[in-house]
């Protein structure tokens, strides 16, 4: 390998870049819009949240509660179980993400004028939703407590006003719970995947379609010097768009950086490198821009969403899914960005995502090296 | 590996098929250090496949091409260092500059940094295009893109040039000034391998191959071509009704071929003995003629007899 053809390599690939004005606005803009777009489309609210209820009183008032549960749109009443285990087994699995423990003195409770406490248990692996069904529950907790305790108080004539309904949220799986904080990390990611992808598909493929490969293969330089001269500018970019993100998550979004710059830098950049090279790799292959685009965005956008664990808990996937979550890059990278942010992790910390990336990134260079032919047809 | 000359070319039974078809069927030649070898043909008669397999690359399906002593299958990225290539289509960056351009074929060829600039220089003064380093090459018109394409192409002093089609779409004047140049390289004594579909570019060169259907049909100097093309003599007849002239010809024991050139008539006889005769037949069906006189046959009737098979004894190798 020669560094000055690696660097002429890049050299031309700058010019290029830079003189192609609109590309670079794009590829600029693109992690502001996306990051906005997704940061807040995915807060979008969630209907039909599945609700487990364990009534243990069995009396009329508890009836009650829950069918105001069962009446909002926000839940679904999936079913109601009478022991404490079925309730827990149906959190694990998945087959609810709320359920609602009514106490059995609860009308007791309410008729006596005590405070009563209900427990709502979420299922806190889905931040977001969680965040949102104990927003609601609360909503509809608090307007059941507030008809009770307007009767009371008629009832009763009694002078002070006591909140007698308060809900005890227990959070399963993650305690912390603050949904932003683990969409935006999850979203940078998704946003970075896609963005590399569409830096590196085009640049190859460009070649072969305006036949500046033909001359370009003429020459001694090699497929090595070609994708890692490529590589070099499209890493800076990427980069750019990286701090960028990160920016945005810090500053618009508001999550906690708790990690080093340096961490953060690294951890991106090997993220970085192993998306590019899946985008050269894909432009390798199809020699077609329009090809190369759309199966980027195939295999970067929807897998990193749904496959990462971003959208599903990983080991809450069907068996015959989980194995192909190796693949998806963003999968360790979301790992490493969540802990970097939140829990301020450094690189030792960190090992087992960053090794996975680093292998990933060397496959992907590899596959595109080895799938570049220096000749036609 | 057979090293034999650095400059010449060898090309041995050379097939290419794509799929059933076969572009390239079974040809076989050599160049000489310092010729200028043009290759000529007909559309799609096999001149750029073969051009690219020279170049490695595209691999032949069979028979065997050694280009600066080294094997095509074998050695391709050996060859790469000893050729230079200026493909059919224009294929430099149209949106980088003039001097981004050799600068950036310069840094493939690994031309030594010491030498760059002057071979920038040099490659800038034979294309003519000093004053315009910082156009953008896509800018430029046509003459001077194939011009700053061989500057590119020869940037690292290559002792073999393969150039395909390099004047197609240029101006006249261009066309001069770029086989000016071919000329200039080859008394330098580099290998020049080029190919054209212009007949008088093709007086330029040293020697001919005539290609067809992916066959080799002809190979010698222009001038043997013209002459091996034509089995007899070539007349050039003008007289008035030319129709019937035909016909009457075409009946004429002795008359090989009648093609029209023009307002005048082509004849292909086997012996010129044979004019007064044809004279007098015309004559005595009231044709008047004007005048019948041999001709040297040009490189054009020798391309037309060549290809469409016609009043040509198509020697494939001529002796030279
Ligand atoms: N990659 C390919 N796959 C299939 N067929 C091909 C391929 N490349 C060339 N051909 C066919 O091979 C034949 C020879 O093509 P080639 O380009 O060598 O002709 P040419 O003599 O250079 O013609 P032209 O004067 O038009 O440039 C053509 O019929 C062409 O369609
Ligand atoms: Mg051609």
């Amino acid at each position: 390998m020669s560094l000055r053809r690696l660097l002429a390599v890049s050299r031309k690939e700058v010019f290029q870049v830079l003189r192609d004005f609109r590309s670079l606005l794009i590829v600029l803009l693109m992690p502001l819009m996306l990051m906005t777009v997704l940061g807040y489309g995915i807060n979008l609210d969630t209907r039909h949240i599945r609700v487990f209820a364990f009534d243990r009183e069995g009396s009329p008032a508890s009836q009650d509660l829950l069918k105001r549960f069962e009446s909002s749109e926000y839940f679904d009443l999936v079913a109601t179980v009478t022991d404490y285990r079925a309730l827990a087994a149906a959190l694990d699995d998945g087959r609810c993400q709320l359920a609602i423990v009514i106490p059995h003195d609860f009308s007791a409770r309410l008729h006596d004028g005590r405070p009563v406490n209900v427990q709502a248990l979420v299922d806190g692996s889905d931040a977001n939703t969680a965040e949102l069904a104990i927003g609601y529950a609360q909503g509809v907790l608090g307007a059941y407590g507030a008809t009770v305790q307007a009767d009371y108080l008629r009832k009763s004539n009694a002078p002070t006003v006591n909140p007698v309904l308060s809900v005890e949220v227990r959070t399963w799986f993650n305690e912390d719970l603050e949904s932003k904080n683990f969409i935006v990390p999850g979203v940078a990611a998704i946003v970075m995947a896609v963005i590399g992808v569409l830096l590196t598909s085009l640049t190859i493929a460009r070649e072969w379609e305006r036949g500046t490969m033909e001359q370009l293969i003429s020459t001694p330089v090699t497929a090595l010097e070609i994708v890692i001269g490529k590589l070099l500018p499209y890493f800076a970019l990427g980069m750019l768009d990286t701090a960028v993100c990160a920016a945005i998550a810090v500053w618009w979004f508001e999550v906690p950086f708790r990690g080093s710059l340096a961490t953060l830098a690294v951890g991106s950049g090997i993220y970085l490198t192993a998306i590019l090279g899946l985008g050269f790799w894909i432009s390798v292959v199809t020699k077609n821009q329009l090809a190369a685009s759309q199966i980027g965005l195939v295999a970067t956008f929807l897998p990193s969403f749904l496959l990462s664990g971003f959208t599903f808990p990983i080991e809450q996937m069907p068996l015959g899914v989980q194995p192909f979550t190796y693949v998806i890059a963003a999968r360790y990278y979301i790992v490493i960005l969540k802990s970097v942010f939140l829990r301020g992790s450094g690189l030792g910390a960190l090992a087992g995502p960053l090794i996975a990336l680093v292998a990933y990134a060397l496959i992907m260079v590899f596959l595109a090296k080895r799938s570049f032919h220096k000749s036609l047809a | 590996m057979t090293r034999s000359n650095g400059n010449s070319v060898e090309v041995e039974n050379l097939v290419k098929r794509f799929g059933d078809f076969t572009a390239v069927d079974r040809i076989s030649f050599q160049t000489r250090t310092g010729e200028v070898f043009g290759f000529l043909g007909p559309n799609g008669s096999g001149k750029s496949t073969t051009i690219r397999i020279l170049c490695g690359l595209l691999r032949p399906t069979s028979g065997r091409a050694i280009v600066a002593g080294y094997d095509v299958v074998q050695s391709p990225e050996l060859i790469r260092r000893n050729i230079g290539y200026m493909s059919q289509k224009f294929s430099l960056y149209a949106d980088l500059t003039v001097f981004e351009n050799l600068r950036f074929y310069a840094g493939m060829y690994g031309v030594p940094a010491a030498e760059l600039r002057g071979r920038i220089d040099w490659a800038l003064e034979m294309a003519g295009l000093r004053g315009r380093e910082s156009n953008l090459t896509g800018t430029l018109a046509g003459g001077w893109k194939q011009r700053l394409a061989l500057g590119c192409a020869v940037l690292h002093r290559p002792p073999i040039v393969f150039l395909d089609e390099p004047t197609s779409g240029v101006d006249p004047l261009s066309r001069r000034l770029f086989w000016e140049l071919i000329q200039r390289m080859s008394g330098d004594g580099v290998t020049i391998f080029v190919t054209t579909h212009y007949m008088d570019e093709a007086e330029y060169c040293n020697r001919l191959a005539l290609m067809n259907g992916g066959k080799l049909i002809a190979l010698g100097t222009p001038t043997e071509l013209k002459l091996g093309s034509i089995q007899g003599w070539l007349l050039l007849l003008e007289c008035d009704r030319l129709g019937e002239a035909i016909e009457r010809l075409r009946r004429f024991d002795g008359v090989r071929d009648v093609a029209v050139f023009g307002n005048a008539l082509h004849l292909v006889v086997s012996d010129a003995a044979a004019a007064p005769a044809i004279r007098a037949a015309l004559e005595a069906d009231a044709i008047s003629v004007t005048s019948l006189q041999p001709i040297r046959p040009s490189l054009e009737d020798a391309f037309v007899a060549l290809t469409t098979g016609r009043g040509a004894n198509c020697p494939s190798e001529l002796p030279s």
